[in-house]
């Protein structure tokens, strides 16, 4: 019996042959994390294989010592019994899609990706496999995500009806907030943007990447401060909302940067008055057309709406399995 | 369709009334004829379509997606117009509707007919676009615009003022190119239609202490009668009934409108009334709530007019006389009338201020809320004018409440809890008997903020729920009875009246307390 590519363990996905885990949920001896949000990359690994940047952003969010030790995925890796490398995701700065061959064999472990083109990462690179772990988290028919140019216009449209009421977008530290500042300049907004503290060395890190962000205002400002505002827009995480930081503002216009906004109820539960469908995950004709593109002889569902997945699969006559992992969130903080 | 689209979007995330109405003039302003004038109508729930049912709709949907898919997707979503909206296949280049033509194409098509129709639209549009069609097609856009939100928006738009909107409200026809016409610039439309509504004379509140350098023989006084405001008008057979507001209520209460067999428009309060006894408003509440009255509804709450004023009689404008021969006016009118469902209200017999104090304080009935003083040389001008009528509430009842739950404020109480739902006694259990939010003070606000967030026991997305401790004296108008609330009883406005940051939860108000203040029920 040919050793399987990957299966299935209560830390998460794991490789026999290369004797690692990807993206495990609890600390295992070795683990090649995917990209930087929390739900994936967690501390307490003995080692860590993965880009130069997700380890870079785990050492800002964990401190130094998150691992016992890390290794940069720097072309293809033999380890164990395997050979590895990790391909760019389209998801966030440094999200990679971990490519394992053994046996003549290839499976690539996606994470979490789109094929919606992000100017602050490197795009999504199909790898044609025979095992493919894709994500779910907006597999329903339902999630077609409009394109983010068209969401940043209504952003401006807003800010420029309502030019006396700052502008509160609620937005995921990392990918989301820098995504969305890029956005808005190459729509041309050029003035300064103020950032909750929470979003600070994030930012710091990408313009160090050399990811052009312009010009970033802490929005820690006093109530007198916060209420001259005039045309302003306010990023911050939407852990914020709910705290007194938000109460320095005078009658601002509440936002959401995030592909659950496409749905209505979702978007009232939040108290979002101006909902932004921006996503860095990849709807449903986005997974559905690369599962198509790569044509595995099978693929994984691990997170999400998996139900929708499996029928689709049915209904094309491709195999597919819910792993049903647990422990990754919705969309990471 | 877009720029429709757009503005239901916008409205229906929007919770504050100015931004609403910012979103509405905005529209109104840049969007062409016919289509606005449609969209207006479709706001103010004057464009009934409502031809495509949802079996039809799921079923459209059904033959381009696979009904397992539809299933998963309309069970995570919950509305089955959004769901088409969203899951509907591209077919082809994105194109756009106007609003006027599938408006004229939908209200001349059958139903069979209109699905076919929609289905080919929806093929050519995208999502948002989508979404306002169907809303349109199926009735019921949902998006917190009333009638009269949107007149206000109108009068951002030119000169008029929302008093003659509201006046020239019931004679424009669809889709209103007069209407729009006159905002920009042009003649005021003709008033058209038959017994138009005439715009409403409001009074201001007042007290005691306001009322005290005041001459008491210029002003007669009326009970304040807890209906609704209306307005009677007949003209050459045609006989309405409005809100204050200039809604017609007509159909609603046909047991009024028969019996209208005058020339003129009369101003009063409509009533529950049984015989002599007027009914809670509650009851009255049952009656408005409905489009028409059938004849069951019609005995068990038979609806009665008690008259305040007079505007015309026979064609005669009374509107600039003074009020004291306006009401002799009233009063010859009611006895040609002949009328019982009709009655002037009564003119209450007082010399000082106290003596009407102590009227106020031990009203007749139940339903009585205060009373109401005109100046006796006061005209029937339009609006709310400062000085010439007061009306002098009777005091709020009061309740000590345990506050349960709070919830985060939008706009400008963005980031405070400041939406609080109170509790009390009932046995050892505490048990939610309303919502407030407002009667305190920024700093209030402030200090109840860090209150909520000191005593959180759980949270539910922007609702917390706190320990039982904080007790707060809320103030109301009145009570009814309801079936929704698990306490029995609804509160009419609840506010604040103070915060009791020194009485201990235990020693706030029992259920029973509250229930004793319901008003009798009145049976036929």
């Amino acid at each position: 019996m040919t050793e399987p590519l990957l299966d299935l363990t209560p830390e998460g996905l794991f490789s026999p042959a290369l004797g690692a885990h990807i993206d495990p949920h609890r600390p295992v001896a070795r683990a090649i994390i995917t990209h930087g949000h929390a739900d994936h990359a967690r501390a307490g690994h003995g080692a860590v294989l993965a880009t130069r940047q997700t380890l870079d952003i785990m050492a800002i969010r964990y401190g130094a010592d998150f691992a016992g030790q890390t290794q940069v995925a720097d072309g293809e890796i033999t380890m164990g019994r395997a050979r590895v490398r990790l391909v760019p995701a389209g998801h966030v700065l440094g999200s990679a899609q971990v490519v394992i061959e053994a046996g003549g064999r290839r499976a690539v472990v996606s994470g979490d990706y789109t094929r919606t083109a992000n100017p602050a990462c490197a795009p999504f690179e199909p790898v044609p496999c025979d095992l493919f772990v894709t994500e779910a988290t907006f597999a329903l028919p339902v999630f077609r995500h409009p394109p983010p140019e068209v969401e940043i216009a209504r952003l401006l449209a807003s800010v420029a009806a309502f030019p006396e009421r700052p502008h509160l977008i609620g937005t995921y530290a990392l990918g989301k907030a820098q995504r969305l500042i890029m956005l808005l300049r190459q729509a041309g907004w050029h003035a300064p943007i103020h950032i909750h503290g929470a979003l600070q060395r994030l930012c710091d890190y990408h313009v160090e990447q050399g990811i052009p962000l312009g010009e970033l205002r802490p929005a820690t400002m006093d109530r007198a401060e916060a209420r001259a505002l005039s045309s302003a827009i306010v990023l911050a995480p939407p852990s914020a909302f709910a705290s007194p930081w938000v109460q320095r503002f005078a009658d601002p216009v509440v936002g959401f940067a995030s592909g659950w906004m496409q749905i209505r109820a979702r978007a009232r539960q939040r108290g979002v008055e101006l909902p932004l469908v921006i996503s860095d995950h990849s709807d449903w004709g986005q997974l559905t057309a690369t599962v198509e593109e790569l044509d595995p002889a099978e693929f994984w569902i691990t997170h999400g709406r998996e139900d929708a997945l499996m029928r689709w699969a049915d209904l094309t006559g491709r195999r597919a399995r819910p792993l049903r992992l647990l422990g990754y969130e919705e969309e990471a903080e | 369709m877009k720029a429709f689209a757009a503005l239901l979007e916008r409205l229906a995330f929007t919770p504050g009334r100015n931004a609403k109405l910012a979103h509405l003039e905005g529209y109104f302003r840049d969007a062409p004829d016919p289509d606005r004038g449609y969209a207006l109508a479709a706001l103010t729930g004057d464009l009934s379509l409502g031809r495509v049912k949802p079996a039809l709709l799921r079923g459209l949907a059904e033959e381009r997606v696979d009904p397992e898919l539809f299933a998963l997707s309309y069970d995570y979503v919950g509305d089955l117009a959004e769901t088409v909206a969203l899951i509907w296949p591209a077919a082809g280049a994105e194109g756009d509707l106007r609003l006027a033509d599938a408006v004229e194409s939908l209200s001349a098509l059958g139903r069979v007919e209109a699905g076919q129709k929609l289905a080919g639209w929806l093929d050519t549009l995208g999502p948002s676009e989508r979404l306002a069609l169907l809303k349109l097609a199926t009735g019921g856009l949902r998006v917190g615009v009333s009638a009269r939100l949107a007149r206000a928006a109108l009068a951002r738009v030119g000169a008029p003022e929302v008093e003659e909107i509201e006046e020239v409200w019931h004679g424009l026809e669809l889709p209103y190119r007069e209407l729009f016409a006159w905002l920009e610039g042009g003649p005021r439309p003709e008033a058209a239609a038959l017994a138009p509504f005439r715009p409403v004379m409001l009074s201001t509140p007042t007290d005691a202490e306001q009322l005290d350098p005041l001459d008491p023989a210029e002003y007669a006084a009326e009970w304040k009668w807890d209906g609704i405001r209306v307005q009677a008008v007949a003209e050459q057979g045609t006989a309405r009934l409005y809100t204050r507001t200039g809604e017609d209520i007509s159909a609603a209460f046909p047991d009024i409108v028969e019996r209208m067999a005058f020339e003129g428009a009369l101003d009063g309060e409509l009533l529950i009334r049984h015989g002599e006894v007027v009914a809670p408003f509650a009851d009255l509440q049952k009656r408005l709530n409905r489009k028409s009255a059938g004849k069951t509804m019609r005995t068990r709450h038979p609806a009665a007019l008690r008259l305040y004023d007079i505007l015309t009689w026979e064609g005669e404008d009374l509107r600039p006389l003074p009020f004291n021969t306006r009401r002799t006016r009233l009063e010859a009118a009611l006895t040609t009338l002949d009328e019982p469902r009709f009655d002037a209200s009564p003119i209450l017999d007082f010399t000082t201020w106290e003596e009407l104090a102590n009227l106020r304080a031990d009203p007749p009935e139940a339903v009585i809320e205060g009373v109401m003083l005109k100046r006796r040389d006061s005209a029937y001008t339009a609006g709310r004018p400062r000085g010439p009528w007061f009306k002098w509430k009777r005091d709020a009842l009061l309740v000590d409440a345990v506050v349960l739950y709070a919830q985060r404020g939008h706009g400008k109480r963005s980031g405070f809890y400041s939406d609080f739902t109170f509790a009390l006694w009932d046995g050892d259990a505490l048990v939610p008997v309303g919502k407030a939010y407002s009667g305190f003070t920024d700093e209030e606000l402030r200090r109840l903020d860090r209150f909520v967030r000191d005593h959180t026991v759980e949270r539910f997305g922007p609702v917390r729920s706190l320990q039982p401790r904080l007790v707060v004296e809320v103030a109301f108008e009145g009570l009814n009875r309801s079936r929704r609330h698990r306490s029995g009883v609804a509160m009419r406005f609840p506010r604040i009246n103070r915060i009791r940051w020194d009485k201990p939860a235990a020693e706030a108000d029992h259920l029973p307390a509250l229930t004793a203040l319901l008003p009798p029920e009145v049976t036929p």
